[in-house]
This record gives C-alpha cells, sequence and structure tokens, in this order.
C-alpha cells in the first residue's frame, strides 16, 4: 500500500494517482499521475512512488492528452441510418440505444436461441471480466470469444498448456510481486535470461513492463534471444538465435536434447518434483542439435552453445511471448519451452521462472459469471464440437474460427445472429484472413460496437455504435498481475460511458436478478469479494465453492478504499509448491493428478493429442509445400510491435504518426534487389489468398528468405465509407493470413509463419486495390481453408 | 637528419605544437549553467519516451523536439556481431527543464526515460559517474 496520498491541488490543477490501463492499449497497467482542470485532463506523468513503473513512461502514455481530447473521438451512441458501410448514422440517446439492443436480444433469444449472440472483445483489454459477465449473464449465452483470432493464438494455448502441465502461469522473476522490488531480501537476479519470441520493452506483453529486462540486464544479467530478427536486445545479446519462422519447438527439443544429453539438468528438482522424465528422454532423441538446425536455420553450434550457457546458469529465467502461440505447434512449442525451466530447476525460485497470481486472486477473467449459463447451454459452446479438450472445460472462450464457420455454413451446429464487439476492431487487426472475416461479419443479423473511435469495423457492420470512456474516465481496477491497483475516474467526455458502466446498465435491462448492483463501484466490490449479504445471490455464483484463499481475500477492502491506496501488494512467497500453497489439498506439490510437473501429460494422452512435444511443419512452408514456395519464396511473418501503437491503435495520433507515418515491412536488400524494390519503394505483398501494400524497408539484420511486414494498420485520415472503410484493406497484413489451420486441440496459428512474395507498386498492377477487390467484388477467389 | 636532431623528435607526435596550442587557448568559452545531462546510451532502448516527454513539457508543436532520437546502425562488425546505438541528443529547445527543475522535481526525459538511462545533475558529478562506466556520454546543453 502507498503511503502517499492519492489526490492533490497542485496550483490550477487537481492531481490524482492512478493506473492506466487500456483504453487506448496496452497490456500493461503502469501508475501516473492525472493533471486535471476543470474536469479536462492536461497533463500526465508517471507516478515514481509506484513500485511497478517507478516513474517511467512510454511514448503512448505521455501523449495521452491527444488520445483523450482527439476531435474524432466518438461522442454520443449512433444508429445506423443508410446502408452497413455507408457510414450514415444518427445520434440517438443512450436510452434509445438501450431500447433498441434489449428488443434485438428478446427477438434474437427467442427466435434462435441466446448461444446466437457472441461477445467479443480486443486482446489485454481493461473488459476481461466485465465482457464475459454481459456475455454469459446479460445475454445468456456461452459464447464469449476472442474477436475472430484464430486457433485462440494469443496467450490461450501457453494457458492451456501451462494449466495441464503445472496448473499455473509462469513468468520471469523481476521481483515485481513485491512492494521493494529488486530490495526484497530473497530475490536474485536471473544469470541469464532467454528472451523467445516477443520484444518485451516495446510490447510489454501479458502484464509485464518490459524494461524490466533492461534494468536486469544492467544488474548483470546476460541475455539469450530467440528472434528471426535482430531487435535491440538481440543486438545485446551473448546468442542471437535466428529462426526460423515457425520451428521454435524443434528448437526447445534441441536444447532439452543436450541438456538431458549432457547431462546439465537439475536431477534433484526432476526427481522430486517432475513426471514423465524418462518418456520426454526418449524424445528428445529424435531432436539431435544436427536435425534441429536444419530445421531452425540455426547453426548447430549456437543451439548447443545457447542450451549450455541457459542450464549452466542458476537461476536462469525464459521470457517467452505471442510467435509461441502463433504457430499450429503453439500447445507443443509451450510444452517444451516450460520443459526447459522445469528440468533446469528454475521452477518458482528467485530469479528464475516465477509463478504469477493475480492481485489478491480477484481477477477470474473470462469466466467471470460462466455459472448463470445453464449446462445444457454450456455444452454448445463454439468449438466443443470440434475439439475434445474444449467440451472437457479446458477453454477459457469459445473458439473463433469455428463462430467463423458457423456463419459461413448458414448455421452448423447453430446460427451466429448477434455479434457484440467491445473495443475489438477485427479485420483490422486481430482477425486473420480479414476479407474473409468482414465478409462473415457483415452477414450476421445484428451488431452492437463499443469502442473510442469509429473504426472500419464499426463501419462495415455495426447497427449501433456506444461510445465508451477511456481509462481515466473510468471507475475500475487492475488484478492482472499482482499488485491490485485501482483504476479512478477523473475526468468526463460528452456522452461517453465506461466500459462497466455501459455493460452495468444493459445488463441490468437483459437480466436485472444477475445484475443487482446499483453503481459501479458496487460491481466491483462484489468482484473484489465483498458484499456476500447484500447480493447473496450474484455473490454464490461467482465465489460458491471458492475457499477464502481462492477468493478475493481482499480482507473486506473495497474499491473506495483501493483508489486512496492507488496499490495493494498482497503477500507472495517463492517455492510454493515446497510450501503446500498450490494444491487445494494444501499438500507441498503442484496443482496436477500426481502433484507433479507433468512432462508428458496424461490428459492429452486421453484425448489421443501428443502427450510429449513435437515439431510440426508449418502448413504452408518451404518444407511442407515445395510447389507452392515455388511460387510464394519468402517467408513471412509479421506482428512486430511498434513503440508508437498498440495493435490498431493510435493511428489518429499525429504525434504517433509523426515518428512512424506509414506501414513498413522489412526486406534484406539481397532479397530486394532481386526485385528491383529499393529503400522507400510501396510494394505488394502477396500469397494466394490476397494481397497489401507496405513501404520498403532494407534491413540486414532480416534473414533473406524472411520478409517482416507489419499489422494493425488503418488510416483513419482516410475516407470512412467503402470501399476505403479508412483504407484498411489496402495495407492489412491479415489479407493474406489465414483462419481454420489451427494446431491440436483447436490452440494455435500460423500467423507468424507463411509463405509470400513481394513485388513494386507500380500503377499498372495497382488498377483494383485491396478495399475495392474485398468490399465490392467478394475478395480474392482461393479455396478457403475448414476443419 | 643529423642524428642528434631525429632523437629529440623520436616518439614525439609534432615538433611544433605552438600554433595548435596558441588557437586552442583563444577559443571562446563561456560558463554554463553548471548542469547537465548524462546518458548510458549502452543501454538506451531507443523508445522515444524522452522525446515525447519533452514535446509535452516544452509544449512543443509538430517535428519540434527539445532532445531528439540518433541511431547507429544496425551494422555488422568483422567479428560477426552487430552494433546498434541510440544516443538522445538535446536540441537548442533544451533548457534542462527550468520550471520542473525549480519546484524540485527531475526533468522530464530523465524520469520517464524506460531505460533508466538519464541522469541530470552538476557536471562535476556527473563526469565522476561518467569515470565509473564505459558507453556514456554527457551533454551541456545550457
Ligand atoms: S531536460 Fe527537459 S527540456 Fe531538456 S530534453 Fe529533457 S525534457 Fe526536454
Ligand atoms: S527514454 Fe531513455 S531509453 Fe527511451 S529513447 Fe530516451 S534515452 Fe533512450
Amino acid at each position: 500500500m502507498s503511503q502517499k496520498q492519492w489526490q492533490w491541488q497542485d496550483g490550477e490543477y487537481t492531481v490524482t494517482r492512478s493506473t492506466h490501463w487500456s483504453g487506448p492499449g496496452c497490456h500493461d497497467g503502469c501508475g501516473l499521475l492525472y493533471y486535471t482542470k476543470d474536469g479536462k485532463l492536461e497533463k500526465v506523468e508517471g507516478d515514481l512512488d509506484n513500485p511497478y513503473n517507478m516513474g517511467r513512461l512510454c511514448m503512448r502514455c505521455l501523449n495521452q492528452t491527444e488520445a483523450y481530447n482527439h476531435p474524432q473521438r466518438l461522442k454520443w451512441p449512433l444508429k445506423r441510418v443508410g446502408e452497413r458501410g455507408e457510414n450514415k448514422w444518427e445520434r440517438i440517446s443512450w436510452d434509445e440505444a438501450y431500447d433498441i439492443i434489449v428488443e434485438k436480444v428478446r427477438y434474437i433469444q427467442k427466435e434462435w436461441g441466446p448461444e446466437t449472440i457472441c461477445g467479443m472483445e480486443g486482446t489485454g483489454r481493461n473488459i476481461i471480466w466485465q465482457v464475459p459477465y454481459l456475455t454469459y449473464a446479460g445475454f445468456g449465452s456461452p459464447n464469449y470469444v476472442l474477436g475472430f483470432l484464430a486457433g485462440d493464438s494469443c496467450y490461450l494455448p501457453r494457458a492451456a498448456q501451462q494449466a495441464v502441465m503445472n496448473s499455473d502461469f509462469f513468468v520471469c522473476d523481476c521481483a515485481q510481486f513485491f512492494e521493494e522490488r529488486y530490495d526484497h531480501p530473497e530475490f536474485v537476479n536471473p544469470k541469464v535470461i532467454v528472451i523467445w519470441g516477443n520484444n518485451p520493452i516495446i510490447t510489454n506483453g501479458d502484464g509485464f513492463f518490459g524494461h524490466w529486462i533492461v534494468d536486469e540486464m544492467r544488474m548483470g544479467a546476460k541475455l539469450i534471444v530467440i528472434d528471426p530478427r535482430l531487435t535491440w536486445l538481440a543486438s545485446r545479446a551473448e546468442y542471437w538465435l535466428q529462426i526460423r519462422p515457425g520451428t521454435d519447438c524443434a528448437l526447445a527439443m534441441g536444447m532439452l536434447n543436450v541438456i538431458i544429453n549432457e547431462d546439465l539438468y537439475d536431477h534433484d528438482f526432476v526427481e522430486k518434483w517432475c513426471s514423465g522424465f524418462e518418456e520426454l528422454t526418449e524424445r528428445v532423441q529424435e531432436y539431435i542439435p544436427e536435425k534441429v538446425a536444419e530445421i531452425t536455420w540455426i547453426p548447430k553450434e549456437l543451439i548447443e552453445a545457447a542450451a549450455r550457457f541457459y542450464a549452466a546458469a542458476k537461476p536462469a529465467a525464459i521470457q517467452w511471448g505471442l510467435a509461441v502461440d502463433q504457430q499450429v505447434t503453439g500447445i507443443a512449442t509451450a510444452q517444451a519451452i516450460n520443459s526447459l525451466w522445469a528440468i533446469t530447476g528454475n521452477t518458482d525460485i528467485p530469479g528464475g521462472n516465477i509463478i504469477a497470481k493475480s492481485g489478491f486472486n480477484v481477477d477470474d477473467g473470462y469466466s467471470c459469471g460462466y455459472k448463470w449459463v445453464s449446462p445444457e447451454l454450456q455444452e454448445k459452446r463454439f468449438g466443443n464440437e470440434n475439439f475434445p479438450l474444449k467440451k472437457y472445460g479446458l477453454a477459457s472462450t469459445a473458439h473463433g474460427d469455428s463462430v467463423l464457420r458457423a456463419i459461413e455454413n448458414g448455421g452448423d451446429p447453430y446460427p451466429v445472429k448477434m455479434l457484440w464487439l467491445q473495443t475489438t476492431n477485427t479485420f483490422a487487426n486481430m482477425a486473420s484472413e480479414a476479407p474473409r472475416v468482414y465478409k462473415a461479419m457483415k452477414s450476421v443479423y445484428f451488431n452492437v460496437v463499443v469502442d473510442l473511435f469509429m473504426t472500419p469495423t464499426a463501419v462495415a457492420c455495426a447497427d449501433i455504435v456506444l461510445p465508451a470512456g477511456m481509462s481515466a474516465e473510468r471507475d475500475s481496477f487492475r488484478a492482472w498481475f499482482s499488485p491490485l491497483r485501482a483504476i479512478s475516474k477523473i475526468c468526463e467526455y460528452d456522452e461517453c460511458k465506461s466500459d462497466e458502466q455501459i455493460c452495468l446498465e444493459l445488463g441490468k435491462r437483459l437480466h436485472p436478478e444477475a445484475f443487482p448492483w446499483e453503481t459501479v463501484a458496487d460491481w466491483i466490490n462484489w468482484k473484489m469479494g465483498n458484499d456476500k449479504e447484500k447480493y447473496p445471490d450474484a455473490f454464490k455464483i461467482e465465489w460458491s465453492g471458492k475457499t477464502y484463499r481462492e477468493r478475493g481475500k481482499t480482507q473486506g477492502l473495497t474499491y473506495r478504499e483501493l483508489q486512496e491506496k492507488v496499490y495493494v501488494y498482497p503477500q507472495w512467497q517463492y517455492k510454493k509448491y515446497e510450501k503446500g500453497l498450490l494444491r487445494r489439498d494444501r499438500q507441498p506439490g503442484f496443482n496436477t493428478a500426481d502433484g507433479k510437473i507433468q512432462l508428458y501429460i496424461d490428459l492429452f494422452d486421453a484425448f489421443d493429442i501428443d502427450p510429449l512435444p513435437a515439431h510440426i511443419e508449418p502448413p504452408e512452408s518451404p518444407y511442407s509445400q515445395p510447389e507452392l514456395y515455388k511460387e510464394y519464396p519468402l517467408i513471412l511473418t509479421s506482428g512486430t510491435r511498434s513503440w508508437e501503437f498498440f495493435h490498431s491503435e493510435h493511428r489518429q495520433q499525429a504525434t504517433m504518426r509523426m515518428f512512424h507515418p506509414q506501414p513498413q515491412v522489412e526486406i534484406h536488400p539481397d532479397t530486394a534487389e532481386k526485385s528491383g524494390i529499393k529503400d522507400g519503394d510501396w510494394v505488394w505483398i502477396e500469397s494466394f489468398r490476397g494481397r497489401c501494400k507496405q513501404i520498403a524497408k532494407l534491413v540486414r539484420t532480416i534473414d533473406p528468405r524472411v520478409i517482416n511486414a507489419e499489422h494493425g494498420w488503418w488510416f483513419p485520415e482516410k475516407e470512412a465509407a467503402e470501399p476505403s472503410l479508412f483504407g484498411v484493406f489496402d495495407s492489412n497484413i491479415n489479407n493474406l493470413t489465414s483462419q481454420c489451420q489451427n494446431g491440436p486441440a483447436g490452440y494455435g496459428a500460423p500467423n507468424k509463419n507463411l509463405l509470400c512474395r513481394v513485388y513494386k507498386v507500380t500503377e499498372e498492377n495497382s488498377k483494383v486495390m485491396p478495399g475495392e477487390q474485398v468490399t465490392k467484388k467478394g475478395g480474392w477467389e482461393y479455396v478457403r481453408a475448414t476443419f | 637528419m643529423s642524428e642528434q636532431l631525429s632523437k629529440e623528435i623520436e616518439g614525439k607526435a609534432s615538433v611544433y605544437p605552438q600554433a595548435r596550442e596558441s588557437l586552442e587557448r583563444r577559443l571562446k568559452s563561456e560558463d554554463t549553467s553548471g548542469y547537465g545531462l548524462l546518458i548510458d546510451y549502452e543501454y538506451c532502448t531507443g523508445c522515444h519516451a524522452c522525446e515525447v516527454a519533452c514535446m509535452k513539457e516544452l509544449n512543443l508543436p509538430l517535428n519540434q523536439y527539445g532532445i531528439k532520437l540518433l541511431t547507429d546502425g544496425a551494422r555488422q562488425m568483422p567479428d560477426g556481431r552487430w552494433d546498434l546505438n541510440h544516443i538522445p541528443f538535446p536540441t537548442s529547445l533544451c533548457n534542462l527543464c527550468e520550471d520542473r527543475v525549480s519546484k524540485g522535481k527531475m526533468p522530464s526525459c530523465v524520469q520517464h526515460c524506460q531505460a533508466l538511462v538519464m541522469s541530470y545533475g552538476p557536471v562535476k558529478e556527473l563526469a565522476e559517474k561518467m569515470a565509473r562506466k564505459p558507453k556514456m556520454v554527457l551533454f551541456t546543453p545550457q
């Protein structure tokens, strides 16, 4: 808890200490000071007294005033008056908007069943329990979905794998769960950190402040970086393993091969706390370094050296990221990497991979309110029909590819009649195979978009658009991960309402018993585990069957009290498996069937999924499709984060566009030369599914056989109506990516490892722009993958 | 050349340094604020936070900077390793955050630098700090 007061007057400004989370993005929740005057946000500063970021801020947070006061913000609810895609709207009141939505929801529930309504949101946003609750309790549907994200390929493959293998989630130890941070007496700085498939200093993914890695480097940590690109971190690494995109599982197995065969693992830990070691040992024999070098394009000597370097360091930590999920081997890759920190004895030790807990376990995330949905309806959740593992209850969301399929095939197993899209700009960003998703979304009977700005998604398919407040316009909180942090409402913008307010007001109209709270603060108090007597039914739904330890355990702390405290760090300990802190029976061990880390996952065996990691070639690769490779001779990777943007956000801000005006694709000069491409040329990037254009940036740091394109681009300065749709299809790398090409169990998608070709944009080859092709000509012709 | 003369000049970089030294003595010198910005460019990640923090602090329009990020590389060195370095360069608009500093705050760029590589203080102190670690650069904008 913070010593300093949470609000004070500084001359003409009121200063408030709070936390920033979306919107606008990112995944992080940094502490800051808001300076307001007459209800308007005028200045933002980092909060030096918040140990999370210690006063530091990124360029996007520093530029928040531009976002908050941007003239293009949505100001009031809108009703579509023209055709979808025409961008013609009429201003309506909130009451009118709610009335229309309630009427439609009732009609859809009656005609087709509540399961035909899908609730969707963008990645890592501060609506991770609110939209699920609205979907389950308000709409009565089991279908809360991550906005058409193919193969749930963002953390969910890692989450599912970690859940079955060791039942908890792991993160690189940066002393982030202690208020005194690096000063904590038990903390040890990692000797080696492996940065695997992410660039944390820009992405700040999964509740991790990326520059903590830089702190630890400056305290002596050495790096191994696994990345197809030379990132800044890679430039400072002892070992940079320039991997062929989509082969991370093979690399991890190769490293395990070296560590096991050279006897570099932690015998004691393996004997005591792991099961399945013999099976793993047998499997890794298939991954001798020579073979792994061929698969991954990383020299054998480097693989061996990196494996030895990691194994010799104690403690060592692995900070992994999205690239793990964005391959069809998502689950297996995660399992192999998790095995690395398991067999080297780096599990939950100081300076190793530690178990992350939400602040006071408050955050139940995607399953919040699921019990309002009857077991019969739960059975119907999209994805269950195709993937037994999901049916078994491992999935925390419905499966996006299955939703898409049901829309396309006219309603098998049942139709999709309504999409509730809360701050998700689907085909501008998260939805791969964007033109296909665009077409499907347009055909849905009724769509509501809640967002900060008018987006391509809203123009193309919304019937009602609701304006959402930004972070400082919300009473909210952050529990992902510890500490528990307050987000305080200190200003308002026109008729915008907070995401909580919208969900609560609509929920009360749809299903009053499930939304008994008067105010947002009441709702949050419930979410923090309070008010058992006041709202017995709602309390039962969320907390029954959960012990005190598992539920809020905020010791009666109310939301208003939390605001004044700004943040609260719960107790957190190392080596929880030794102390009986992980299992429900309070015995030492992990919360798995045999109490051990399952290197061989029994449960997978039962569902006919490989219980051990194995490399699977990306479905479109030089080796899996040599014929296609002749036509499309480059590997396409994408999704690299920029400092200026969080995915498709921030494109309206002139300051960000000053730093980063246009989309760029990184190409090796030798590759470019072959096609007569010069630095700064607009080029078409094309796969057999479609094409988009970006500006060539020639870099020697990328493999000549690989190109790296940017994602999330649309142009708020361009025409909103179709065919332009803010230019969303013209530079959209998701014209090339795929849906319905998932890995085993429906997890993982090859978004970062496809095939393509590049050529210069000319007047001749640009007569039909992608926007027109997609919105007017039915998209490109090719066979759409299905399962 | 006589043997004696060649002995006298042996090992000297120059035998007539006086002209250059006299010029150097005459070059303009001027009092500074005595304060500067020290930057550890080994760990500057190029995150742009300093640039935006400064634009906000000085209320600058687009395309004006109080501090501007410069980048060298990435370039592959003869030994195969890669050299990539960023240095934020204070422009003529940097006033060393006189407003903030007068209120006891750190300069905005220094506080917000995500990599914590910027320090502000008396030049003498910064120079001492600089001597303790390579890859540092000291600026005296004022
Ligand atoms: S010291 Fe202040 S004025 Fe100078 S560069 Fe930093 S933020 Fe800008
Ligand atoms: S804020 Fe710090 S790390 Fe970021 S660019 Fe400036 S000096 Fe470098």
